[in-house]
C-alpha cells in the first residue's frame, strides 16, 4: 500500500537526518539562532549592520562578558557555581589600581615602572588566587552549597572593597593598562586577543589534562569519582582557585576598559555570565559543557546587542531579549530532545 | 536530661536565637539606644519588606525550587499596580488585589518553564528576572512614579505598630499556617525531601508547582506594595538586587538550597540576626561601609559551621548505628 510504503521511507529517511547533525546538540541550535540573528539584523539595517566598525565594536565588546564567562564556567561544570567572580574580579582590580596609582610617578624611571607594574599584576593575582582558595576550601572540605559559600564571599569581597575605598573609584592608569583594553594587534583587539588566550586554555584542560576530566567527572557523579581514586576535593579547591585566576584576567580587562576600578562595577554582568554559560549548552547540574559553546553563545548574545542597538533600541530592551532568548533555547531544545527521543525509538521499532 | 539538653542545642533555630540574645545582651550593653521601642519599631519596619519576600522563598525552597524572579516580579506588580491606581483611583483591597494577581500570574509563568520544559529553576528564574526587570526599566524608562493618592501613603499605625510590620506579621503567620497546618504544606515539604516518592504517591506536581511559584510571585507583590507605602514612591530599580540579601536571610534561617528542610522561626530568626547586626553597628559607630564585610563573614561562618555540624552527626549516627 502507498502509505505503508510512505510510513516505510519516511521511518527510514529520519534517522539519516538525525545523522547529518552535528554531534554537539547546542552547536545545531546556536548556529541557526545566529545565522538568524545576522540576517535579519543585516535585513533591518543593511548599511550599518554589516559594516567593518560594527564587527570592530563587537570584537571591542565582547571579551569582557566573555573571560567572565569562562569563570563561571569552570564551576557549572564542576556541579557548582561561582557567584562571587564580579566581587573577586572588582576586588583584584582595586588592588592592581591603588598600586599602580600610588607608585608611580611621572618622574619614574623605566625600570621602576616595570618593577611597580609586576608588582601590581602579582598582587591582583594574589588577590584572587586567595579568594579562590578559600572559597574552595570551604565548598569542599564543609561540604557546603557553593551558592551559599560564594554568596558569602561575594558579600565579603564586595564587603572589602567597598571598606577599603568607602565607594570611591581609582582611576587613571598608565597607557599599557589601557592598552589592553583598548589596542589591537594586528587589527584583533588586544583585549579579544586575551579572551581567546583564556578561552584556549579552559578548552585544554577540559578536554586534554586530568584535571578537566576530573572536574567534568566531579560534576556528573562526584561520589564515583571519589571511590574511583580522584582527590575531588582538591580538585574542587583547583576549580575555584581557577575560576577566580581568570577573574583576574577580566578584571585586566575591566580595568582598561573604564580606565578606572571600583567595588560596583559591572555587577549586572553576574547572572548574565551563567546565562551565556547555560545557553552555551553547560548544564547547570554539571558534567557538561564546551567552551566552544560558550563561545557561540556569546556571539549569539553580542550580535543581539549590537543589533538592537544599532536599531535605537535601550540596553534594557536588549537584555529583556537576552533573557527571552534564553527562555527561547531552553524551549527549543526541550523541543528537540523530544524529537530526538522519538526518533531513536522509532528506529528501534 | 543531659541528652535532652544537647538535642534542644542542637537545633539550628536555637543556636540562632542564642546568637541573636547574646547580640541584644552585647549591643545594648554598648548603646543605650538599642534597646528601645522606637529602635525595635524602626528595625522591625525597615526589615519588614525581606521578611515578606522570604516567605515566599522560604516555600519555594522548601519544594526544591530556587527562585530569583520574585524581586523583579515585586518591581512589575508595584509598578502597574501604581499606575491602576493613579489612573482609576482604587482602596487598599484593589491595591493589594491587583498587585498579588499580576505576581501571583508572573509566578505562575516560572512554575509552568520549569514544569513543562524540565528546566532547572537557578536558570528559569534568572531568565525571567532578566527579562521582567529589564521590560520594566524599557517601559518606565527608569521613571519613578511620585504623585500616589493620599490614602496610599497615609501613615497606617494600629497601636503605634506600623503596616508593614503589621502585613509582614500577618504574612508570616500565613506562610506558618500553610506550611504547618495545611495538606498542601505538608505534600510541599514532601516534593522537597524526594520528588520521585511524592510523584508516586500521587501528588499533582505541575498543580503543586504552580502554587508555590504562583506564592512566591504573590509574596514579592505584596512585599512591593508595602515598599512603595513606605518610601511614597514607586521607582522601578528600587527592589533590584534584593534577591540575594533575602535568599541569605532564608538560608541563614536553616532553609536547605536541596529541598525538604526550613521553617518560618528559622526565617525570621535569619532575617532578624542581619537586621540587628546592621542596626547595631551603626548604633555603635561602625561605619556602613562595613556592613558587607560583616554580613559577608556572618554568612560564611554559618553556613559552613552548619554543614560541618551536619557532616559530623553524619558521622556519628553511622558510629551509632554500627
Amino acid at each position: 500500500m502507498p502509505s505503508e510504503a510512505a510510513a516505510d521511507s519516511a521511518t527510514v529517511s529520519k534517522p539519516r537526518i538525525a545523522s547529518l547533525l552535528p554531534r554537539d546538540p547546542t552547536i545545531t541550535l546556536l548556529v541557526p539562532l545566529i545565522a538568524a540573528a545576522v540576517i535579519s539584523f543585516s535585513l533591518l539595517n543593511p548599511s550599518r549592520f554589516l559594516s567593518g566598525d560594527t564587527v570592530r565594536a563587537m570584537a571591542f565588546q565582547m571579551p569582557e562578558l566573555g573571560i567572565l564567562s569562562l569563570a563561571m564556567m569552570v564551576p557549572l561544570i564542576s556541579g557548582g557555581l561561582n557567584l562571587a567572580i564580579i566581587a573577586t574580579a572588582n576586588l583584584s582590580a582595586l588592588v592592581m589600581a591603588a598600586i599602580l596609582t600610588h607608585l608611580i610617578q611621572p618622574s619614574s624611571p623605566p625600570l621602576v615602572v616595570i618593577e611597580v607594574f609586576a608588582l601590581a599584576l602579582l598582587a591582583g593575582m594574589m588577590t584572587t588566587l586567595v579568594i579562590g582558595f578559600l572559597t574552595g576550601i570551604i565548598v569542599a572540605f564543609f561540604g557546603v552549597h557553593p551558592i551559599l559559600v560564594t554568596l558569602g564571599t561575594m558579600t565579603l569581597v564586595k564587603g572589602i572593597s567597598v571598606l577599603t575605598t568607602s565607594g570611591t573609584v581609582i582611576g587613571g592608569f598608565p597607557p599599557a593598562i589601557l592598552f589592553l583594553g583598548n589596542g589591537t594587534l594586528l587589527g584583533i583587539p588586544v583585549s579579544m586577543i586575551l579572551f581567546l588566550l583564556c578561552a584556549s586554555v579552559v578548552a585544554v584542560l577540559l578536554t586534554h589534562a586530568p584535571f578537566g576530566v576530573s572536574v567534568r567527572l566531579i560534576g556528573s557523579n562526584e561520589r564515583a569519582t571519589r571511590y574511583s581514586g580522584v582527590a575531588t576535593e582538591w580538585m574542587l579547591v583547583g576549580v575555584y582557585a581557577f575560576s577566580s585566576l581568570l577573574c583576574w584576567v577580566g578584571a585586566l580587562v575591566m580595568m582598561a576598559r573604564f580606565n578606572s576600578a571600583s567595588a560596583g562595577y559591572a555587577e549586572s554582568y553576574l547572572l548574565i555570565t551563567i546565562l551565556a554559560a547555560v545557553l552555551g549548552g553547560v548544564d547547570p547540574f554539571g558534567g557538561f559543557g564546551r567552551v566552544l559553546g560558550l563561545f557561540l553563545s556569546l556571539i549569539l548574545l553580542q550580535v543581539i546587542s549590537t543589533g538592537f542597538n544599532l536599531l535605537g533600541f535601550s540596553q534594557h530592551l536588549t537584555s529583556a531579549i537576552w533573557g527571552a532568548t534564553m527562555i527561547f533555547a531552553i524551549l527549543l531544545s526541550h523541543v528537540r530532545d523530544q524529537w530526538l527521543a522519538r526518533l531513536w525509538l522509532s528506529r528501534k521499532t | 536530661m543531659r541528652n535532652y539538653f544537647t538535642r534542644i542545642l542542637r537545633r539550628h533555630d536555637v543556636q540562632l536565637g542564642v546568637i541573636i540574645l547574646m547580640m541584644a545582651f552585647f549591643f545594648s550593653a554598648r548603646s543605650p539606644g538599642f534597646l528601645t521601642l522606637g529602635n525595635v519599631m524602626d528595625l522591625l519596619e525597615s526589615y519588614s519588606v525581606s521578611a515578606i519576600m522570604a516567605s515566599g522563598l522560604l516555600v519555594v525552597l522548601i519544594s526544591g525550587g530556587i527562585d530569583i524572579s520574585f524581586a523583579a516580579i515585586a518591581g512589575v506588580s508595584q509598578f502597574v499596580t501604581a499606575v491602576i491606581l493613579v489612573n482609576f483611583g482604587g482602596n487598599w483591597f484593589t491595591a493589594f488585589a491587583l498587585a498579588g494577581l499580576f505576581g501571583a500570574m508572573l509566578g505562575v509563568v516560572n512554575a509552568l518553564l520549569v514544569h513543562y520544559l524540565r528546566a532547572i529553576s537557578v536558570i528559569v528564574t534568572i531568565s525571567t528576572m532578566t527579562f521582567y526587570f529589564s521590560m520594566l526599566m524599557f517601559v518606565t524608562q527608569g521613571r519613578s512614579i511620585y504623585n500616589l493618592p493620599d490614602w496610599f501613603t497615609s501613615n497606617l499605625s494600629v497601636l503605634s505598630i506600623p503596616f508593614p510590620v503589621m502585613v509582614a506579621a500577618i504574612v508570616l503567620l500565613a506562610t506558618l499556617l500553610l506550611l504547618s497546618r495545611l495538606s498542601i504544606g505538608r505534600l510541599i515539604y514532601g516534593l522537597g525531601g524526594n520528588p520521585e516518592a511524592a510523584k508516586r504517591m500521587g501528588c499533582y506536581v505541575a498543580g503543586l508547582q504552580c502554587f508555590v511559584y504562583g506564592y512566591s510571585g504573590l509574596m514579592g507583590a505584596v512585599a512591593g506594595i508595602v515598599q512603595a507605602h513606605r518610601v511614597e514612591e514607586v521607582v522601578p530599580n528600587a527592589l533590584m538586587g534584593r534577591e540575594l540579601d533575602v535568599l541569605a536571610a532564608v538560608v541563614l534561617g536553616g532553609a536547605s538550597l536541596s529541598g525538604g528542610v526550613g521553617t518560618v522561626s528559622g526565617t525570621i530568626l535569619g532575617i532578624v540576626l542581619l537586621a540587628m547586626l546592621q542596626n547595631g553597628l551603626t548604633l555603635i559607630g561602625v561605619s556602613s561601609y562595613s556592613f558587607g564585610l560583616v554580613t559577608g563573614l556572618v554568612i560564611l561562618v554559618s553556613v559552613s559551621a552548619t554543614a560541618y555540624a551536619a557532616k559530623r552527626q553524619q558521622k556519628g549516627g553511622v558510629r551509632h548505628a554500627i
